[in-house]
């Protein structure tokens, strides 16, 4: 469990490493996770699976997910103001943004495994 | 010996008790929502932030010091970010074998995500700072945060959007699909981990099994694809 967290942390700390030397407009953490799952591969490729070390921790972060964004999402007392004055484009933006990214996601991935589906057929 | 009015204000301002009522009110809002059958409505983060917002402000806490105690959870976001590399390495050869359709449908849907909270915000008239918190809405929290804070936006607002937009995929998505008559799973779950992030993730695997996978392994694309669209859309939008 503690060496899970350390390898996160440290994966997290060479993300945001890199994204301060190189100004990379993404976060760290995000780099951080293409640089673990890289790591990950690699010490596939020689055949080595390092996933078990990692995974209680990791189990355990993404278990409770939730959790961490709850003092953030605290903080909107303090944005209560902002929230009021614009409630209700703010509620008309979220409702049909989600309608159409749903939407769209799901006929882009039906169609193009259909074209493929069909191209696998013919073949 | 001291009264409690004593203690009260000794331990109010340590940040101890802020920390320890965050974890309780965590471990409080999952029973409930464990015992509601994960009811979308009865989300755990939704009501956790409810509730101690309600005691911040019954008892007149100002919000730093209520962070002085929370940062510690709040600081986990980071690495539960990096987390996501794991199950997104053990599920890499499903990923592989429909490695087009998600690739297409992650493009197509992520900037969906941002570009309609650009049209939309614009057309409603959204404020600068209000829409470039609200541009990372689909991506998982601490990535949303952490890209709205990198841009000017407000973390705190950018929080409660991504929560929110979390509960209305789950809440709409399975009557949606049902209605456009969508009954391909991994599509399914796909689309509701694009849009809804861990929210729509949880709500995916209580459908179906197959869904909530595609669901996860979207959810940690998107935080990718979505800190890469999020800061040229931003740049534009400022511009």
């Amino acid at each position: 469990m503690l060496r899970g967290i350390a390898a996160l942390l440290f994966f997290q700390l060479l993300g945001e490493s890199l994204v301060f030397l190189t100004k990379l407009p993404v976060p760290g953490p995000v780099v951080g996770l293409v640089l673990l799952f890289a790591a990950l591969q690699l010490a596939r490729g020689r055949g080595r699976d390092s996933a078990p070390a990692i995974e209680a921790a990791a189990g355990a972060l993404l278990g409770n997910l939730g959790l961490f964004f709850v003092p953030a999402g605290v903080g909107v007392v303090a944005l209560w103001g902002v929230v009021q004055s614009e409630g209700a484009a703010i509620a008309i933006v979220l409702v049909i943004s989600a309608v159409l990214t749903l939407a769209v996601t799901v006929w882009t991935f039906l169609a193009v495994r259909r074209l493929l589906g069909r191209k696998a057929g013919e073949a | 010996m001291r009264s409690p009015v004593d203690l009260w204000v000794y331990l109010s301002t340590s940040p101890l008790i802020w920390l320890t009522l965050t974890l309780c009110t965590w471990i409080g809002a999952s029973e409930i929502s464990r015992r509601l059958d994960r009811n979308p409505l009865a989300n755990p983060v939704l009501t956790s932030i409810l509730f101690l917002s309600l005691v911040m402000t019954i008892f007149d806490i100002p919000y730093e010091r209520f962070f002085e105690g929370a940062q510690f959870v709040h600081f986990l976001l980071g690495p539960a970010t990096v987390a996501i590399a794991v199950p997104l390495f053990r599920q890499w050869a499903r990923v592989k074998r429909l490695l087009l359709p998600i690739a297409a449908a992650l493009m197509v849907g992520s900037l969906m995500a941002v570009l309609s909270v650009v049209a939309l915000g614009s057309l409603l008239g959204l404020s600068d700072e209000v829409m470039i918190s609200f541009l990372p809405k689909s991506a998982t929290a601490g990535v949303a945060m952490a890209i709205s804070a990198s841009l000017g936006g407000n973390p705190s607002l950018t929080a409660v959007l991504v929560i929110l937009t979390g509960i209305i995929g789950a809440l709409i998505v399975t009557p949606f699909m049902n209605l456009m008559q969508i009954r391909d799973y991994a599509a399914r779950g796909f689309a509701v981990g694009l849009t809804s992030h861990g929210i729509g993730t949880a709500r995916a695997y209580e459908v179906d099994e197959t869904a909530g996978l595609f669901a996860g392994i979207a959810m940690a694309l998107n935080a990718v694809a979505t800190a890469a669209v999020v800061p040229i859309a931003a740049a534009w939008l400022i511009r």
